[in-house]
C-alpha cells in the first residue's frame, strides 16, 4: 500500500530527524575543519619528527595511535594530513564546480552550437571510467597533487555543466523569466540575479557528495602513490606507509582510515540532508 | 531500424573521440616525448633517431592518422620496459581481472537485488531508512584501507585465505580472488542499492500500477507482477555504470591483493612511465565501457520496443 500512497515518505523524513542529520554531519565536518586548522597547536608532537628509538611503539599514554616504522606520532600525523584531505575536497571540488557552472549556464540558456558541442563532449566523458582517466592523465604529467586537481578539473567539469544545464533549461521558459525578459533587464542581469540562483541548489548538494569521491579518489591517489608525496601526511599516503608493518603495527593503518571514514560519512550526510531539504522546498 | 543506425553512427563518434583523447594523452607528457622514451643519458644522435622511427618529427595530424591507422590494423602500440606489443600484454593480464569482475558480480548482484527489493517494498519503513543509512555510509569507505584491514583480519590472523597472488587452478582462483571480490563487492552494493531502489519506487507510481490497482489486484501481485519486471530495464541500463565502477574498483584492489591484472599492470606503467602501455589501456577501458552500453541498449531496444536508444 504505501508505495503508491506515500511516495514522499522515501524522500522526506520527518523535519526533526532531517535537521538532526544536518547537524550531526555538520559537526563532524566542523570538527575536522577546527583539528585542521588549528592542528600545530592541537596535535601533541611534530607530525615528521622521527624517533627511532620508538618506532612501531603500539597505542599509549604517550602515543594515543601508537607510532610508525620511524616512530613518528599516528596522531599527529592523522590531525595534520585532515589539512591536506580537506584541500583537496576543496581543490578538488571548486574548479570543476566553477567552469561547468559557467559552461551549463551559458548552454543551457542559449542552446545552440555550444550546447551540442557540450552534450557531446559530456557523451564521450562519460565514456571513460571516471578513475581511469583521472589515473592515465596524472600519470602522464606525473605524480603529485597539483597534477591530480588539474585532471580532476579536465574531467570534472563536463559533470557539473550537464547538471547545471538541465536545471537551466527548466527554469528558461518559467514565468519570472519571461516577467525579467520583458522588463528589458540585459542576458547577463537575468542569468546571475534570476537563472543562477534557481539553478544552484542541486548543484550545491551534488557538489556536498562530490567531495566524497573527491577524498576518497584523492586519497587512494596518495595511496598509489600518485597523489600526495611522502613524508608528506595524507591518509592515504599513511595506509600506504602502514601497510608494509600491517603484520606488526595495524595502527599505523588503521587510524588513517577512520579518519577518512568519518570526514567521508560527514560529507556524504551533509550532501544527503542538504539534498532532501532543497526536494523539500521544491514541493512545499 | 533507423534508430540502431542512428546509435551505431553515435558510437562510431565516440569511438573517434576516444582516439583523439588517447593520442593526445602522450602528447601532454611534459618535456620532449623523444627525450623521455631515449631516456636521461641518451646523446642527440639517439634522441634524433627516436624521433624519426616513431615518427615525432612530423605534424601532430600526421601523427594521429598514424596512429588512428594503426589502432584499426589492431596495432594499439609497443611496451618500452617489456618490449613487447600492448596487445600481447593486455592478452596475458586480462584473466585474473575477468575473473575478478565475474567474481564481484556473483558476490554483488543477489545481496543488492534483495535489498533493494526490502527497501522499495515499503518505502520510508524501519528497512528502508537502516538500508538507506547503510547505503550512504558504505560508499564513505575507502577500498584499499577495507581490503588491507580484511587482508590482514582474514588473511593474517584467522589465515583463512591467501593475501595475495592469483593460484593455478579455478578452485585456487576462488579462494585467491575471495577477499579482492568481497572488498570490491562491498563497496559496490550500495551503489547499486540506490539505483535499483529509485527505478522501483519510481515505477511504483506509474500509471499502469495505478491500472493494476483499480483492476483489483492485489498489493503483492502488484509489486511482483507490475513493478519489478518494469524495473528491469533501468537496472539493466546501470551495467554500463556499473562496468566502469568496476574497472576503478579493480584497479585499487588488485593493487592492494597484488593480483597480476590489468590494473596492476596500468599502476606499474604508470610508475616505470610506460605510456603506450597506459594509452592501450585506458583506450581498452573506454572502448568495454562503451561497447557494453552499447550492448545494453541494443538489449533494451529488443527488450522493450519503446525503449529510446
Amino acid at each position: 500500500m504505501s508505495i503508491v500512497t506515500q511516495p514522499q515518505a522515501t524522500e522526506a523524513p520527518a523535519r526533526g530527524r532531517l535537521n538532526w542529520t544536518i547537524l550531526v554531519a555538520g559537526v563532524i565536518v566542523g570538527g575536522w575543519i577546527v583539528l585542521a586548522v588549528f592542528a600545530p597547536w592541537i596535535a601533541p608532537y611534530d607530525p615528521n619528527a622521527v624517533d627511532i628509538l620508538h618506532a612501531l611503539a603500539a597505542p599509549s599514554a604517550d602515543h594515543w595511535f601508537g607510532t610508525d616504522q620511524v616512530g613518528r606520532d599516528v596522531l599527529s600525523r592523522v590531525i595534520h594530513a585532515a589539512r591536506i584531505d580537506l584541500v583537496m575536497c576543496i581543490a578538488g571540488v571548486l574548479p570543476p564546480l566553477l567552469i561547468g557552472t559557467t559552461v551549463g549556464l551559458l548552454s543551457g540558456y542559449y542552446g545552440g552550437v555550444v550546447d551540442t558541442l557540450l552534450m557531446r563532449l559530456y557523451d564521450l566523458t562519460a565514456a571513460f571510467p571516471f578513475f581511469v582517466l583521472v589515473l592515465a592523465i596524472v600519470g602522464i604529467l606525473g605524480p603529485g597533487l597539483l597534477n591530480f586537481f588539474i585532471a580532476l578539473a579536465l574531467v570534472g567539469w563536463v559533470t557539473y555543466a550537464r547538471l547545471v544545464r538541465a536545471e537551466v533549461m527548466s527554469i528558461r521558459d518559467s514565468e519570472y523569466i519571461q516577467a525579467a525578459q520583458c522588463l528589458g533587464y540585459s542576458d547577463r542581469v537575468i542569468l546571475t540575479r534570476h537563472v543562477m540562483p534557481n539553478a544552484f541548489g542541486p548543484v550545491l548538494a551534488y557538489a556536498v557528495s562530490d567531495s566524497v569521491l573527491v577524498m576518497l579518489a584523492g586519497a587512494s591517489f596518495g595511496f598509489l602513490g600518485m597523489g600526495a608525496q611522502p613524508p608528506t601526511a595524507e591518509w592515504g599516503v599513511m595506509i600506504s606507509d602502514g601497510s608494509a608493518f600491517i603484520r606488526q603495527a595495524w595502527w599505523i593503518c588503521m587510524f588513517p582510515g577512520l579518519a577518512t571514514i568519518s570526514l567521508g560519512l560527514g560529507l556524504a550526510f551533509l550532501g544527503d540532508g542538504l539534498g532532501q531539504l532543497r526536494r523539500r522546498q521544491v514541493s512545499a | 531500424m533507423q534508430i540502431v543506425l542512428k546509435r551505431i553512427l553515435q558510437l562510431v563518434f565516440v569511438l573517434l573521440g576516444i582516439c583523439v583523447v588517447t593520442f593526445l594523452l602522450v602528447h601532454m607528457v611534459p618535456g620532449d616525448p623523444a627525450r623521455v622514451i631515449a631516456g636521461d643519458r641518451a646523446n642527440p644522435e639517439t634522441i634524433e633517431a627516436i624521433r624519426k622511427s616513431f615518427g615525432l618529427d612530423q605534424p601532430l595530424w600526421q601523427q594521429f592518422v598514424t596512429y588512428a591507422g594503426n589502432l584499426l590494423s589492431g596495432d594499439i602500440g609497443q611496451s618500452m620496459r617489456y618490449k613487447r606489443p600492448v596487445t600481447a600484454l593486455i592478452g596475458q593480464f586480462i584473466w585474473p581481472t575477468l575473473f575478478l569482475t565475474g567474481y564481484v558480480i556473483c558476490l554483488a548482484v543477489p545481496p543488492a537485488l534483495a535489498l533493494a527489493i526490502a527497501s522499495a517494498r515499503k518505502p520510508g519503513g524501519l528497512a528502508d531508512q537502516i538500508i538507506r543509512i547503510v547505503g550512504i555510509a558504505g560508499m564513505a569507505i575507502p577500498v584499499f584501507w577495507l581490503g588491507i584491514m580484511m587482508s590482514r583480519f582474514f588473511g593474517v590472523a584467522l589465515g583463512w585465505f591467501p593475501v595475495s597472488g592469483y593460484g593455478k587452478t579455478f578452485v585456487d582462483h576462488l579462494h585467491h580472488l575471495f577477499l579482492p571480490a568481497l572488498s570490491t563487492a562491498i563497496w559496490m552494493v550500495p551503489v547499486l542499492i540506490q539505483s535499483l531502489r529509485a527505478a522501483l519506487i519510481e515505477k511504483a507510481g506509474a500509471d499502469f500500477v495505478t491500472a493494476a490497482r483499480a483492476q483489483g489486484a492485489g498489493e503483492r501481485e502488484i509489486f511482483w507482477r507490475t513493478i519489478l519486471p518494469n524495473a528491469v530495464l533501468p537496472t539493466l541500463n546501470l551495467f554500463g555504470v556499473i562496468i566502469a565502477f568496476l574497472i576503478g574498483g579493480t584497479i585499487i584492489v588488485e593493487t592492494v591483493y597484488a593480483v597480476p591484472g590489468l590494473g596492476s599492470l596500468m599502476i606499474n606503467a604508470l610508475l616505470a612511465r610506460d605510456y603506450h602501455v597506459v594509452q592501450g589501456l585506458t583506450l581498452m577501458f573506454a572502448v568495454t565501457t562503451v561497447g557494453v552500453t552499447f550492448v545494453v541498449d541494443l538489449l533494451s531496444a529488443l527488450i522493450d520496443p519503446r525503449a529510446r536508444l
